[in-house]
């Protein structure tokens, strides 16, 4: 098989320059959906195809690539996706977030704080937060345009008036600039206040739906609630079971079958990299 | 002639346009910062930044429109041999390019619809001089504030006001360049 056969990246170059396009009209209309021609990826949709084709846009020979899904760098999607690129790109990869100046995320953002020298690329399977509210794109979009807002407040209400406080665990939807309501991605809304004011770009790609929409670095994201029932971003309370991190978001695993189960970091270089630094939690070997 | 019209491309487009593409979105992601963008010779009177901005963004599917000077035989060629863009009136364009006065009055552009906002156009002003002092911006993208040299405030800051439609800005002079979107607000 010859890598070489393809362009740099895989993409075509026209193909580039449309995503290129909508990445600078979503950067200059944060929160906003910009529609683009979504591509056919040699994988399936529902694995990255949109972020897939943010970071072919994106990437330059001199990027170092890394890729997580869930916070983990060894899962299936994660290293078939660096796999992908450094066949098709040439790009160097690795695990390190500090050494990433590209990271395409599956549904988490990094543990460690991005610096102005990184890009953050989410994939997204639903851009529209409205669309479980209301299903006609239409409809959708004409509500983005008149700023009418008020069926998601009436959703988190619900939530309330159900569950006694804000059931939404992730996709929280947020608020970006005082203008558009946005979808995160389903990241869990432990990670929402990170988007705010982060000092990297963000960009969200979604395949199947065709859309891009962005952030750029230092915006206004806030996380949709009341007064009397404010955002609160919230995690298993445990501290991680191997590094004994009290502030990481944390996978809850089962360990047998008698009921039994630890807590451990999502992100899994923060993990090891406390766990290298000498930190242990209660179940490290 | 030929020859000029014929060479001043990206001589690795893949590449270069990656670079260069990666330096617009910094510029439009932090707006007023001032990058160097490489590669395109353009003839005269484009600057080399704009004529990479043209190469990196422009293809079939986007309508340019060439203000003033710009609008002549060897840039016409020149653009239409490396990126087979149509060229159009303001009304239509997505990319225009010339100096601040030829590119006037700014009401002859798209600056989108209420459900598209997205489909406005890109200015790319050619400037003598750029530096990051003068007006002062803040919004999305800027950590506090940014300072930017532009031809002129009022317009801006009208542009400003129309969010989230409105049109998006590129300065360029020399290979150097900064972006201006919709969102900042320029003080």
């Amino acid at each position: 098989m010859t890598d070489q056969a393809y362009n740099f990246a895989y993409l075509d170059e026209q193909t580039k320059r449309m995503i290129r396009r909508a990445i600078l009209k979503g950067l200059a209309i944060p929160g906003y959906q910009v529609p683009f021609a979504s591509r056919e990826m040699p994988m399936p949709y529902g694995w990255g195809t949109g972020g897939v084709q943010v970071s072919a846009a994106v990437l330059t020979p001199d990027d170092t690539f890394k890729v997580i899904d869930q916070g983990a760098d060894d899962t299936t999607n994660a290293v078939s996706i660096r796999t992908f690129f450094e066949r098709t790109a040439g790009v160097a990869t690795t695990t390190a977030t500090a050494d990433a100046s590209v990271i395409q995320t599956r549904h988490r953002i990094p543990e460690d704080q991005l610096s102005e020298e990184q890009i953050l690329v989410y994939q997204v399977p639903i851009p529209e937060p409205l669309r479980f509210l209301e299903p006609r794109e239409s409809e959708t979009r004409k509500m983005h345009s008149l700023e009418e807002y008020g069926l998601m407040h009436v959703k988190l209400y619900e939530d309330i008036s159900c569950h006694g406080h804000i059931a939404t665990s992730y996709a929280y939807p947020v608020r970006v600039e005082g203008r558009y309501v946005m979808d995160p991605s389903p990241i869990p809304k432990f990670d929402n206040p990170k988007m705010a004011d982060m000092a990297a770009i963000q960009l969200f790609g979604a395949g199947r739906e065709q859309r891009i929409y962005a952030l750029p670095p230092y915006t206004k994201v806030v996380s949709l609630d009341f007064e009397d029932h404010p955002f609160e971003a919230s995690k298993a309370d445990h501290p991680c079971g191997m590094c004994g991190a009290e502030d990481s978001y944390l996978d809850e695993l089962i360990v047998d079958d008698t009921g039994g189960r630890m807590f451990v970091c999502s992100d899994t270089d923060y993990c090891e990299a406390r766990q290298a630094a000498g930190h242990k939690g209660k179940d490290a070997a | 002639m030929q020859a000029e019209i014929l060479s001043g491309g990206f001589a690795d487009p893949a590449i270069q346009s990656a670079h260069a593409f990666r330096s617009v979105m910094e510029a439009m992601a932090r707006p007023g910062t001032i990058h160097d963008i490489a590669g395109a010779t353009p003839p005269a009177p484009l600057s080399p930044a704009a004529g990479a901005v043209l190469l990196t963004l422009c293809d079939t599917d986007t309508p340019v429109y060439l203000a003033g000077a710009c609008d002549c035989d060897a840039v016409r060629n020149w653009l239409a041999f490396h990126t087979g863009a149509p060229f159009a009136g303001p009304a239509h364009c997505m990319f225009a390019i010339g100096t601040w006065d030829a590119l006037a009055p700014l009401s002859a552009y798209r600056i989108g619809t209420s459900e598209y906002p997205d489909r406005s156009a890109t200015l790319i002003v050619e400037r003598t001089d750029l530096s990051a002092s003068g007006t002062l911006l803040k919004g999305p993208g800027i950590k506090g504030r940014a300072a930017l040299s532009l031809p002129e405030v009022a317009a801006f800051q009208a542009n400003a006001t129309l969010f989230p439609l409105g049109l998006d800005f590129l300065f360029t002079s020399g290979d150097r360049f900064a972006a201006l979107p919709r969102t900042t607000e320029v003080m």
